[in-house]
């Protein structure tokens, strides 16, 4: 178990940029999910912990070690790839022993870690197959089962269950949790699934081209976006971003260009009679027959809920019911945000206002 | 009018065999078969069948032949030379293939890696494969001159040696000497099949190798080497027959000189066959090299190819 820091760390392919100057730190034991759209840099981040690929500039500390030029092999880490990269040759036992039979470790000793590690991830009866024998999350087990009988510094996970059905995913996310909270071994994680971020991470790092843009706890970072970007990224389905203008008149409100007025819970120095972007969730949105009035354009009961679309002005706004409301295209309703928690965006730079 | 009638009946019957064969499925697929099959029965498994019954005869040129048994397999048997040439080609076969795997595994590693210019020396490699081989066997009889070879040459303003090497007239050198210009040729072959292969092996696995803590040795050793030896087997099966029978390097170059010291089973079965006129004995000779050819795919099927790993799911 060990910290491991990132300062200022850049990344180029020859002259093009992908990582400009990225400052995270991980503490011991802690579950980091690295997170962001595609191309944004995270899975990079992570093979340069992982010693896979250079780093351009800056410095890398695995438990106050610079790692920069250490070999991938001695930075006492492990990794479990998108694709498991299972050796196909091998058994699920020996792919498990593989890195204890490099070290030249005694046999009995082999047999005991990748049994124990076998036995923690349900794997014992399947010792004997080849990986090909195997469904896609018992493969799965076997890469973390790797990962695991090294008993390593650092765990790094490369989009782990991007391969797996939604069903399975969601399992193996829970068995991803709990193995972190039984072995208590630092963890990096990388995915470009918000909700994963979500479940599963003790800090989320949200990236986006190259840069960090928030870093925080799931829940600060749904409470608390500090830029449009996050707001956006964080939260399903994704915030509803509203233009407009604050202004005062008597109470202060944001208007839209069709008139509507939201409430705002503060009001923010400075922001007055600026073009703004108002947030809001659609699960923050409820009936309220003094709201705004808006005009339904869909509907999509869930069962457990229903998404609405609707239209305010030329702008369309979705909202999550929780209710079991009965509502028809055309029509039109009042609705209203709940107190507390709508934000407010710059609309030039995006930073929260 | 009647002859009109009898014209469209005739037409309309063979319009309607014609859709029976068409919706026949077992019919028009042997239809189709047809062509291929006449091709392969006259041009393979006449000519095999022919020469293998030739074996058992005393068919000289010119001269019909009649069935002799196992006499002029006997006969081989007492034929020094004939011995001699199933060593020369065992040694010829045996010394070939190792370098050629050897060399054509290691220009195939460096060919994987990261190179500038990657495609042009890909292409480059390729280039002995396809020089037409007498071309290639009569630039290597200029190399391996005994006058005016440019490795004598060489090797003499260099100062290492003080007269020329006699190639092609020494026994060792000539046998020697074929199965460098063999290996030369037979290089791209094994090289780009080899790369082929390496291309399939996920880059992923060289990294999960990297971090479980494998130096390069041992990635080569522990993941490399496995995930090839599919493509090892077939190839070096495809390289073993090509080589074994091999006729036209020999041909050009020794003719099976010195002393019959690069006498192939190949170029001994023409030779006895055609120049010679015995085609009996000839067909023999040729005969005698299918239990080797079979015994080496057999090898390469049972031995090397299959493995528990490559099969697919299930238990």
């Amino acid at each position: 178990m060990a910290t491991v820091d990132i300062r200022a760390v850049t990344k180029a392919y020859g002259s093009t940029p992908v990582i400009h100057g990225v400052d995270i730190d991980i503490h011991d034991g802690e579950f980091v999910v690295l997170v962001g759209p595609s191309g944004c840099g995270k899975s990079t981040l992570l093979r340069m912990i992982a010693g896979l690929e250079n780093i351009s500039g800056g410095e890398i500390r695995i438990g106050n070690r610079v790692v920069n030029e250490v070999p991938p092999k001695e930075r006492d880490i492990a990794m479990v790839f998108q694709n498991y990269a299972l050796y196909p040759h091998m058994t699920v036992g020996a792919n498990m022993g593989f890195s204890l039979k490099l070290r030249k470790a005694p046999k009995a000793e082999i047999d005991a870690r990748v049994n124990r590690a076998a036995g923690i991830l349900g794997l014992s009866h399947l010792l004997d197959r080849f990986p090909r024998q195997l469904s896609g999350g018992q493969r799965q087990r076997v890469a973390m089962g790797r990962a695991i009988v090294r008993d390593p510094q650092v765990f790094l996970f490369d989009e782990p269950l991007s391969n797996l059905d939604a069903k399975l995913r969601v399992q193996m996310r829970t068995e991803i949790k709990e193995l972190h909270q039984r072995l208590k071994t630092t963890t990096v994680y990388v995915t470009h699934d918000q909700i994963e971020a979500m479940t599963m991470a003790d800090k989320i790092v949200v990236m986006h081209d190259g840069v960090v843009e928030q870093i925080g706890a799931p829940l600060d970072l749904y409470d608390q976006p500090a830029n449009q970007f996050v707001a956006g990224f964080i939260g399903s389905p994704s915030m509803n971003f509203i233009k407009g203008k604050v202004q005062v008149n008597g109470t202060a409100a944001f208007v839209t260009p069709s008139g509507a007025k939201f409430p705002l819970d503060r009001v923010p120095e400075g922001a007055v009679g600026k073009d703004a972007i108002y947030g809001l969730r659609p699960e923050h949105v409820r009936i309220d027959p003094q709201g705004v009035p808006v005009e339904i354009v869909v509907v999509e009961p869930t069962g457990s809920e229903i998404l609405a679309i609707v239209r305010v002005g030329e702008q369309e706004i979705a909202c999550l019911f929780r209710e079991r409301l009965s509502l028809a295209p055309g029509e039109t309703i009042h609705i209203s945000p709940q107190p507390g928690m709508t934000h407010l965006f710059d609309a030039v730079s995006g930073q929260r206002l | 009018m009647a002859d009109i009638a009898a014209h469209q009946a005739s037409h309309s019957s063979f319009r309607s065999w014609l859709s029976r064969v068409g919706q026949g499925r077992h019919l028009l697929g042997l239809l189709f078969l047809l062509p291929a099959a006449v091709f392969l029965l006259l041009f393979l498994t006449y000519p095999l069948g022919l020469g293998v019954w030739l074996g058992f005869t005393d068919t000289r040129i010119g001269r019909e032949g009649v069935f002799i048994g196992l006499e002029n397999y006997q006969s081989l048997f007492d034929d020094s030379v004939f011995l001699l040439s199933v060593f020369n080609t065992i040694l010829y076969t045996v010394g070939a293939s190792i370098l050629k795997f050897a060399l054509g595994l290691w220009l195939a590693l460096l060919l994987n890696q990261n190179l500038p210019f990657k495609s042009f020396f890909r292409a480059i490699v390729l280039l002995p494969w396809v020089v037409p081989t007498v071309l290639s066997a009569i630039a290597f009889w200029w190399i391996f001159d005994a006058q005016f070879s440019v490795i004598s040459w060489a090797l003499i303003k260099l100062g290492l040696i003080d007269h020329n090497i006699n190639f092609l007239g020494d026994t060792t050198n000539a046998r020697a000497s074929v199965i460098a210009a063999n290996v030369w040729r037979g290089i791209p072959f094994v090289a780009i099949s080899l790369l082929a292969g390496l291309q399939t092996i996920p880059q992923s696995l060289h990294e999960a190798a990297t971090l479980d803590g494998a130096t390069g040795w041992q990635r080569f050793r522990y993941i490399t080497l496995p995930m090839l030896s599919p493509i090892i087997a077939v190839v070096m099966t495809f390289s073993v027959l090509f080589t074994f029978t091999d006729f036209q390097l020999i041909y050009v170059l020794t003719r099976g000189g010195p002393l019959n010291a690069t006498h192939l089973m190949a170029t001994l079965s023409f030779q006895r066959a055609i120049p010679g006129g015995q085609l009996g004995e000839g067909a023999a000779i040729a005969v005698a090299m299918i239990p080797f050819l079979l015994s080496a795919i057999l090898f390469s099927y049972f031995g090397l190819q299959r493995r528990k790993w490559q099969q697919g799911g299930g238990d």
